[in-house]
């Protein structure tokens, strides 16, 4: 298997004022699982542009060599043709239209533009078998999980006579079931011989199924390393993302903790849509001044629903329990009561429910807490533009000024403007939800640090994170859900990977 | 690597210029076309009697084009204003004509009754979450149908000179006793209104650059600003001086004046305004950020019914009477003016001047191709076009960009 299926050799791609890609090399060998990591901005997702085509022949230097000729892709379509499938992160199937309608959206099996909806169906659940799916190919995408959607993706890819497929980021959104049939489902594919290329961050994952790994780092390649030839640990990969040691992932910090500030009880609450299923059961914690307390649990455990649902029922219906702050009952039936309260809530998909993108970060930063910069009702613009620089200043906002659209901003400098959101209305209890989600180690340890500084301030934290090392190396305090339910409460010195895990695996078995 | 850069630059009159392109071009589109008109019609466009058309004509436009641009800001739409303007306009007529209630009340009542409809409509999308386009486009129907129930199929009319004032008046020349040309200028109090607005312009302009200076706040470069405001003086005396010859300001003009100012600075310094704006470019965003959005776009479809409201009575004083057939079609005017003045379908985005711009635009080629005597094919036909051209220049400058 010593054939190289694709060589990438010194591809150079600049966009104004930025070099996206240096003299970047990638070579793939038939029949391998080939992955490629690095920090966001490292270049992986526009590497994978230029060699799909997406970045047309010319834009860029360097040349590509597929299958032994060299190649000049101006579309997709190009590359699609000669087998090279590319499946992005944000699916592209259409909710509303079937198994089979999607696999052969654009690609229809048709004669003179009349479909031949037999032949279709029954080349569907051929390819459907392939991927290990039963479905009926009339099935709606839109009723079937994530994971499922998934496979229809490869189902599709495979439809197309891929060679070379390309994931990007494929278990970004499965649970560990899910995400551990598509990885089989891959090392099934490797013994056919197809050749996959994926782009992770979850680095078990890779460790479990790559052949290769090749590590970018701001735009060039930094080393591909070899699986079958040493024991590859996750430490490893890391030194070569970051370029250093990762000892000082998180800043230290020394808790002074003080008295409960948040207290929820008997926190029950119903699924928004499905109306007659309770998804949150018997939700108790609490929250200490000067405390990072997080909350562990695989995706679909329930915890942004729980900080939702407090959060000014702003998920779920059916809402029963008791919220406390300070000791003394709160209402926090509406946002605005809950924010008088002295809660705010960072929201982990700050792009769609954080920020209004093609605002500027002044007005973002205020939308809040308008009143505390205005009189009867009117903005007292001076006051609001302080405020905004302030903010920009203390939590290193890197833009050009105040009045740089939000939507122009890197993933680490947009969470800061949410963060200035909710600190300008000065809450008491932040409840943050994957607030490092997308964001890279450098701008990760600056949120860690902001993060620090207002428990020291005696602001109490909650901080929700699907990253367990985030948790370990951040919170005094750990609750684990699944279910719906808090399964355990650790402290720091009893929290360990392990011990998040065992609490996960024997509620599992309870119920 | 993003690079730190806190210093802020200082824009060149080229930077500034590109970076503004949208409302300048709009401007300069607005004078280019009336040049345009000028010189086509041979004159006509810019004669007393026919700028005092235009302002007549159009009045009612602008003033829908406020309320329309902040239910599109709020990433809305609305139908049935048109319907509305042929509804108030009838109710006002019954109460006025048939029954015989002193306008004093009924101004008011109408207004209310305005508000009352758009509360209608704003219900259902607001709390009941059905597109605007449906509710409206239902209103646009139910309303159209109910005035022919009100008016039984018949014109009402004609008005009450008083009420007829409230359109078709003029505001009397208070200085007529030191009037130095009678025979040029028959009134003199608009002359001096307009000479003393420019003046305050320039003041508050050069008081507004003091101040951002103070606060370390960027100006725009100084000899735009000079040129800007020197442009719109010369305008804005011509245009006063014209009217002056004439019969000075028509009522609705003072009515659609303070309105502008009221809805600019609703949209730009209140913090309704600026949450509108919020709701539009990410209405998740804004409720999670504790704005009531629901409240809000339901007062925006009542503000919205207000003014449909007060433009009925103003178009069927002018007519001198309500016609079950009034203002058909005027929502599309409307909205057009709201879109060429720069505002985004999908909201968040979109400016009171743009839209009265953009209003005047629609007005000033209406009235000089009726002066030219084109007729009302050619009329749509160049409007739509024009339509098409002003949201693409928006669309390729963003790309660009």
């Amino acid at each position: 298997m010593d054939n190289i299926i694709l060589e990438m050799r010194s591809i150079t791609k600049t966009f104004p004022g930025v070099k996206a890609l240096d003299n970047v090399s990638f070579k793939v060998r038939e029949g391998e699982i080939h992955a490629l990591v690095g920090e966001n901005g490292a270049g992986k997702s526009t590497l994978m542009k230029v060699l799909s085509g997406v970045y047309p022949a010319g834009s860029y230097e360097g040349e590509i060599h597929y299958a032994g000729e060299l190649r000049q892709f101006r579309t997709i379509s190009d590359s699609e043709h000669i087998g090279i499938i590319i499946i992005h992160q944000e699916l592209a199937l259409v909710p509303l239209l079937s198994i089979a309608e999607n696999i052969y959206l654009g690609n229809e099996i048709a004669e003179k533009g009349v479909i031949n909806w037999k032949q279709t169906f029954a080349r569907t659940k051929e390819l459907l078998a392939k991927v290990g799916l039963k479905e009926p190919p009339a099935t709606l995408i839109t009723d079937i999980g994530v994971g499922k959607q998934q496979l229809v993706e490869i189902a599709k890819a495979l439809s197309k006579k891929v060679r070379l497929l390309i994931l990007d980021e494929p278990t970004a959104s499965l649970n560990e079931t899910d995400s551990d049939a598509l990885l089989k489902l891959l090392m099934e594919f490797r013994k056919q011989g197809m050749t996959s290329i994926i782009i992770s961050h979850k680095l078990n994952e890779i460790k479990k199924v790559a052949d290769k790994i090749t590590i970018l780092r701001d735009g060039g390649t930094v080393e591909t390393l070899d699986c079958h030839n040493e024991d590859i640990s996750e430490d490893r990969i890391i030194k070569g993302m970051v370029g250093r040691d990762m000892e000082d992932r998180y800043p230290p910090r020394e808790p002074k903790i003080g008295e409960t500030l948040l207290e929820v009880k008997n926190w029950n609450v119903f699924h928004q849509q499905h109306r007659d299923r309770q998804f949150l059961h018997d939700v108790n914690f609490n929250v200490r001044a000067g405390e990072v307390v997080g909350i562990a649990g695989l995706m679909g455990a329930g915890r942004t629903e729980t900080a939702m649902s407090i959060f000014g029922k702003s998920w779920g219906h059916k809402i029963t329990g008791d919220v406390f702050m300070h000791g003394k009952p709160v209402d926090v039936s509406t946002i605005p009561k809950a924010i008088d309260a002295g809660l705010a809530y960072v929201t982990e998909d700050r792009k769609h429910l954080g920020l209004v993108l093609i605002d500027n970060i002044l007005h973002n930063t205020t939308l809040s807490n308008l009143e505390a910069v205005s009189s009867a009702g009117v903005i007292n613009d001076h006051e609001e533009r302080r405020v905004a620089s302030d903010y920009r200043q203390k939590l290193r906002i890197r833009s050009h000024s105040i009045y740089q659209e939000t939507v122009n901003l890197s993933g680490g400098n947009q969470q800061k403007v949410v963060l200035s959101k909710w600190l300008f209305t000065n809450p008491e209890v932040l409840i943050l939800d994957e607030p490092t989600r997308g964001i890279d180690v450098g701008a990760k340890y600056e949120i860690y640090t902001i993060i620090n500084q207002l428990a020291a301030e005696g602001k109490g934290i909650l901080m929700i994170s699907s990253e367990m090392p985030e948790l370990l190396g951040t919170c005094d305090r750990i609750y684990v859900m699944n279910e719906g339910r808090i399964v355990a409460e650790l402290s720091k010195a009893e929290a360990s990977q392990e011990s998040i895990m065992r609490a996960i695996m024997r509620s599992g078995e309870k119920h | 690597m993003v690079t730190e850069t806190t210093t802020q630059s200082t824009q060149s009159i080229g930077e500034y210029l590109r970076a503004n392109i949208r409302e300048y071009g709009l401007l300069v589109a607005l004078v280019v076309i009336m040049v345009f008109f000028q010189v086509l019609t041979g004159g006509v466009l810019f004669r007393p009697v026919n700028l005092t058309n235009l302002i007549l004509q159009n009045s009612f436009i602008v003033i829908m084009a406020l309320g329309m641009l902040l239910i599109i800001v709020a990433g809305h739409i609305d139908l049935s204003v048109g319907s509305i303007v042929a509804f108030t306009g009838g109710l006002s007529a019954i109460m006025l004509v048939k029954w015989g209630i002193h306008f004093s009340i009924v101004v008011p009542l109408c207004l209310v009754l305005g508000g009352l409809v758009g509360a209608a409509q704003g219900y259902w999308v607001a709390y009941q979450k059905i597109p605007a386009f449906i509710v409206t486009l239902a209103g646009m129907l139910v309303f159209r149908g109910l005035t022919y129930l009100i008016l039984e199929n018949r014109p009402i009319g004609p008005f009450p000179k008083d009420f007829q004032s409230l359109s078709t008046g003029f505001v009397p020349d208070f200085l007529s006793f030191i009037n130095p040309m009678p025979e040029t200028i028959t009134n003199l109090f608009s002359l001096v209104v307009v000479v003393v607005l420019v003046v305050l312009a320039v003041y508050y302009g050069l008081k507004n650059r003091a101040e951002n200076d103070r606060h370390g706040t960027e100006n725009e470069p100084f000899a735009f600003f000079a040129a800007q405001m020197g442009i719109i003086a010369v305008v804005a005396i011509f245009l006063g001086y014209q009217l002056s010859t004439y019969k000075g300001f028509p009522n609705v003009l003072v009515v659609m004046g303070l309105l502008i100012a009221l809805y600019t600075f609703v949209t730009t310094r209140s913090t309704i305004g600026r949450r509108i704006y919020a709701m539009g470019g990410n209405e998740k965003a804004a409720k999670l950020s504790g704005i009531n959005t629901e409240r809000l776009t339901f007062y925006t479809f009542v503000n919205m019914g207000v003014l449909a409201a007060l433009a009925g009575m103003i178009i069927a004083a002018r007519l001198n009477s309500a016609t079950p057939k009034a203002g058909v079609g005027f929502e599309l005017d409307v909205i057009a003016a709201c879109f060429i003045g720069g505002a985004s379908a999908s909201g968040g985005v979109g400016k009171i001047t743009g839209a009265v711009i953009g209003a005047f635009i629609m007005g000033v080629m209406n009235n000089g191709m009726s002066i030219m005597g084109l007729g009302i094919d050619y009329q749509q036909l160049v409007k739509g076009l024009v339509l098409l051209a002003a949201v693409f220049f928006d669309v390729y400058n963003k790309n660009k960009g």
